[in-house]
């Protein structure tokens, strides 16, 4: 049966790993390299890096940072951040990623989208979708917008809608952070990754928000998500991937165990 | 080990040849040097992305000299599309023939009953192969997770040892000889995708003809 996965996220600025609230107010939670072999040794399905404060002059300490932490990963690694190019992409890849995410320059230009899949087959290209709730719409969460620049900016495209042009573009999964839920350990945001969930045929990765098992298993059954993202929840030791699956397969959610 | 790695710049091998060197082999890529075919002593043909591209194989000579590898006994383990090349051709590009070792063609899942691609952590059933266990699959335990993605997959016949359920069963591993394939891909499969890794490493002879 497939299961769940449980991906861990490793927000990573200037080749360090750091956790904020809702993309603010960073702090340091360690080399990424042995975070995300600690993660992989204990359960995490998947590994996603996010170069959050992606600039020109830190990609060498980006692919630097990759190919360190892919050297003795065993397990698939995403990366994310400023990736802007086909020729970006291949780097990534050659590091050692199995995967890449795209978001602002998937908007500026979704062509890129298809151009990464045809290099490197649909299943490489994850769209991230970084989102909030629009207060003003009729509906706020069917109409929440996607912002970009690391949730700096907003934009004009709806959240639903764009998640259905990148599956048309051949994006092989939706990476969907809820700008509200980051960071606050409060709870995914269901309603908003069920309504993404149920508009595409590609696996939704459901993010932000995450702080107990409930929420995971809430983000499963209502939120119909194929796997969930978490960072601050293992960082500090709360909790290992591990423990998380152990306790969800109590709760009945089909995870991989033994891990 | 001389393990020769076939890149047809389908998707990046750099994850497979990491898992080999982790395990103690010394993999070399070739996108069209045959004689790094005909010394193998193992051959690995990784794959992601489009059937069509494995055209590369036939109009680089790579496919006949797979073949003659494989009939002289080499150990040939295809993944994912690698596995899917083994078959006739798949529905994905239908003018494409594989090698055909085995007659069947590979299909897409059925739309409408589950998300494509089927991406994550499957687990095995196991399958005893002609009375005997599958070699590759030496010490893996039915129900182990290994993780998949791909949208187009192999059907389940005598040769097939380890089937997998998603939407419907399907063909994890095929295993006849010296030839074998993976639809997942073992060298992202944590520790149960190293053993089978190794256990293609430390196969001994049998041959099989293609």
């Amino acid at each position: 049966m497939l299961t769940k996965r449980i991906i861990a996220c490793l927000d990573v600025h200037a080749g360090r790993v750091v956790k904020g609230v809702r993309f603010a107010d960073l702090v340091d939670a360690g080399d990424p390299a042995a975070q995300a072999t600690r993660h992989a040794r204990e359960g995490a399905d998947e590994i996603v890096l996010l170069d959050i404060t992606a600039t020109h002059e830190g990609r060498q300490t980006l692919l630097d940072t990759v190919r360190r932490t892919a050297r003795e990963l065993f397990v698939p690694f995403c990366v994310g951040g400023g990736i802007r190019t086909v020729r970006d992409t291949e780097q990534v890849f050659e590091a050692g990623a199995d995967k890449v995410s795209i978001n602002s320059a998937a908007l500026a230009d979704p062509s890129l989208i298809e151009a990464i899949g045809r290099s490197f087959g649909a299943q490489a290209v994850v769209v991230a979708i970084d989102a909030r709730r629009d207060p003003e719409a009729v509906d706020p969460v069917r109409e929440a917008r996607v912002y970009v620049h690391g949730g700096r900016k907003p934009t004009s495209r709806r959240v639903v809608e764009w998640a259905r042009e990148a599956e048309k573009r051949g994006a092989g999964e939706i990476l969907l952070t809820s700008m509200d839920a980051d960071g606050t350990r409060v709870g995914f945001d269901c309603e908003l990754t069920a309504a993404v969930s149920e508009a595409v045929g590609i696996p939704v990765i459901a993010s932000g928000g995450a702080g107990t098992v409930a929420h995971f298993a809430e983000v499963f059954a209502r939120g119909k998500a194929d796997a969930a993202l978490a960072a601050s929840i293992f960082h500090f030791g709360v909790s290992s991937a591990r423990a998380l699956k152990q306790e969800l397969a109590e709760a009945g959610v089909p995870v991989r165990l033994p891990c | 080990m001389r393990v020769t790695v076939i890149d047809y710049k389908a998707g990046n091998p750099t994850s497979v040849l990491k898992a080999l060197r982790h395990l103690g082999a010394e993999p070399q890529v070739t996108d069209g040097d045959l004689a790094l075919v005909e010394s193998a002593e193992r051959i690995v043909l990784p794959g992601v992305g489009h059937f069509a591209a494995t055209k590369r194989l036939d109009t680089t000579g790579l496919t006949s000299a797979i073949r003659a590898a494989i009939v002289r006994g080499v150990p040939f383990l295809g993944i994912c599309v690698g596995m899917q090349w083994l078959y006739s051709g798949s529905t994905e590009a239908p003018q494409q023939a594989g090698l055909g070792c085995f007659a069947e063609s590979c299909t897409r899942f059925p739309e409408g009953h589950g998300k494509v691609p089927h991406v994550g952590w499957n687990s095995l059933e196991v399958r005893l192969k002609g009375g005997g266990a599958s070699r590759l699959l030496a010490g893996v335990y039915p129900g182990e997770y290994v993780y998949f993605t791909h949208s187009y997959k192999a059907p389940i016949t005598a040769n097939t040892a380890a089937v997998t359920d998603y939407i419907e069963p399907f063909a994890a591993t095929v295993e006849r000889a010296n030839v074998m394939g993976v639809q997942f891909h073992p060298e992202k499969s944590g520790a149960t995708g190293l053993k089978i890794l190794r256990n293609f490493l430390e196969w001994r002879e049998e041959k099989t003809e293609c």
